[in-house]
């Protein structure tokens, strides 16, 4: 497996990122901790990019700086031409805990219309893209329920819905299957792939299990445990969707890419 | 024996054998001591029958109302600023808690001294009361909203104003509740002081005038009184928090507990 450099294309919502740091000053004086250092990363327009990595490596940092909620310390972060350094409605996040990122006193029909509501959008207008979303994610009959009336699976894809019913071009996934039983994730996984597909939005998707990152990702982002960490090594997925975790190259895949962590 | 097992008989048996001790306790020491329930209800019947009672219950309310619902409003929009803006929160925090330790009932004299023996001076009491409770649960409930539900509504273009309105707020609302209910019963603590102090009327003046008769059955008679106004209005505002507050996740209706 080769490591893929990718150089960078005309895509307006392609991210490149170069000699990326997070730095914290050290309670030692002079010393600079890094939770990064210097990641360099360009993703196409369109690509399901994976982040793995163990508990603990910054992925997450990353992930929120791409999003804009955590502001960088030196480097370069770009997504077309443009700086980032706030959130923007170009990229959407799908947080980890589903209970901390909805909101609890909205139907699961007014969480998917919350961004269309504060762009000031006609409720009629907003019915039609919350249905078309909440029926994509398979929530259809439960629009009128309140979070604390779903599983755990449904709540991530009260999630899903409302980032895509705000038509981002970048989805940012913090682990977001994390959470749920073995069964369920797999669930997720084929719908999110399958959503993906359908939807051609650019995904960044941080996990630390490797299946998930073989059935998900075009390419798989390794990153080193922290402090300091950067991406060591990029691997190609070149397997067809949906994807077959039986074959015989998947197995291969999967333990070449557990040999970075066997240590 | 099933019967036992209903709640509303196992009530009914504790209150009887509640009555029957204090009955007990008021032959034992005699009803200048120890006004029985008896005594104790020809007394309420006395005071009820020149309106007096009546009168009372309803100025003391009044005045706790004005203040508290005075309070609640003024308290909320500060405690709102303070959870949101660090730069002021950083100066406010010592200030409050410096300031609610002093119980409401050590102000009586200055309030007096500023405000006059009229009607402004006790509600400036119940308000100065209210105030610090509902500040500092508000401020805390701002502070407890998840990060998460910031950034997700950040991220989805709504502006911080909208992030205010439509996330914070509706995130703080069980803190803002659970500081109005707390803040009412310190507002009844404050205003029986006040009362006692200096007023003409009100359950406070009631209990407190009723000791130059020695009419120890008429304080008992303030005490019941109190002790229903804060049970019924408590459970008004539960009732009324569950009924209209429940999406925002304010769901217990019974006292509050701890």
């Amino acid at each position: 497996m080769s490591q893929t450099a990718y150089a960078p294309t005309g895509d307006t919502n392609a991210i490149t990122i170069e000699r990326l740091n997070k730095s914290y000053a050290a309670p030692k004086k002079g010393e600079v901790h890094y939770i990064i250092q210097d990641v360099d990363l360009t993703i196409k327009g369109g690509e399901f990019f994976v982040l793995l990595g163990p508990s603990g490596c910054g992925k997450s940092t990353l992930l929120n700086m791409i999003a804009g909620f955590v502001s960088k310390s030196g480097g370069k972060l770009r997504i077309g031409d443009v700086d980032v350094d706030k959130p923007g409605a170009d990229r959407a996040v799908v947080f980890q805990q589903a209970d901390s990122s909805l909101f609890p006193w909205l139907t699961v029909r007014q969480n998917v219309e919350f961004g269309l509501k504060m762009k000031g959008m006609p409720r009629a207008e907003r019915g039609v893209i919350s249905e078309k979303y909440i029926r994509m994610v398979g929530l259809a009959g439960h629009e009128r329920k309140f979070p604390r009336e779903l599983s755990g699976g449904m709540k991530q894809r009260v999630q899903l819905a409302r980032v895509l019913a705000n038509d981002p071009a970048i989805l940012l996934m913090d682990e977001p299957f994390g959470a749920l039983d073995a069964m369920t994730r797999r669930t997720m996984q084929k719908e999110l792939s399958s959503i993906w597909r359908e939807t051609g939005k650019t995904v960044i998707f941080v996990t630390h299990d490797i299946q998930e990152a073989l059935l998900l990702g075009q390419r798989i982002g390794i990153m080193s445990a922290g402090p300091s960490s950067k991406i060591t090594h990029i691997y190609d997925v070149p397997f067809a969707y949906p994807r077959d975790a039986a074959s015989e190259a998947f197995h291969a895949l999967d333990r070449t890419i557990q040999a970075h962590f066997d240590h | 024996m099933n019967i036992f097992k209903s709640k509303w008989v196992t009530l009914l048996i504790l209150w009887a054998a509640g009555a029957v001790i204090w009955q007990g306790a008021a032959l034992a020491y005699g009803p200048e001591i120890i006004p029985g329930p008896v005594d104790t209800f020809k007394g309420a019947k006395e005071l009820m029958s020149d309106g007096s009672l009546v009168r009372y219950i309803g100025i003391s309310f009044y005045r706790v109302f004005i203040g508290w619902a005075l309070g609640s409003l003024i308290a909320i929009p500060i405690g709102l600023v303070i959870g949101k803006v660090s730069a002021i929160r950083v100066f406010a925090e010592p200030f409050l808690n410096f300031i609610r330790f002093i119980p409401p009932i050590a102000f009586i004299t200055l309030f007096l001294v500023w405000f006059g023996i009229g009607e402004q001076s006790k509600i400036a009491l119940i308000l100065y009361a209210t105030l610090f409770i509902v500040i500092m649960n508000t401020l805390t409930g701002v502070l407890a909203v998840e990060e998460d539900k910031i950034r997700a509504a950040r991220s989805m273009g709504a502006s911080e104003w909208q992030i205010l309105l439509h996330v914070v707020i509706p995130a703080t609302t069980p803190y803002i509740f659970t500081g109005i209910r707390l803040a009412m019963g310190t507002s009844y603590m404050a205003i029986i002081g006040a009362e006692m102090i200096a007023a003409n009327e009100g359950v406070g003046f009631l209990i407190w005038n009723s000791r130059l008769f020695f009419r120890t059955d008429w304080i008992f008679v303030g005490l019941i009184s109190l002790g229903l106004m804060g049970f019924i209005t408590d459970r008004l505002v539960g009732l009324l928090g569950r009924r209209l507050l429940f999406r925002y996740g304010v769901i217990s209706s019974g006292p509050i507990r701890r």
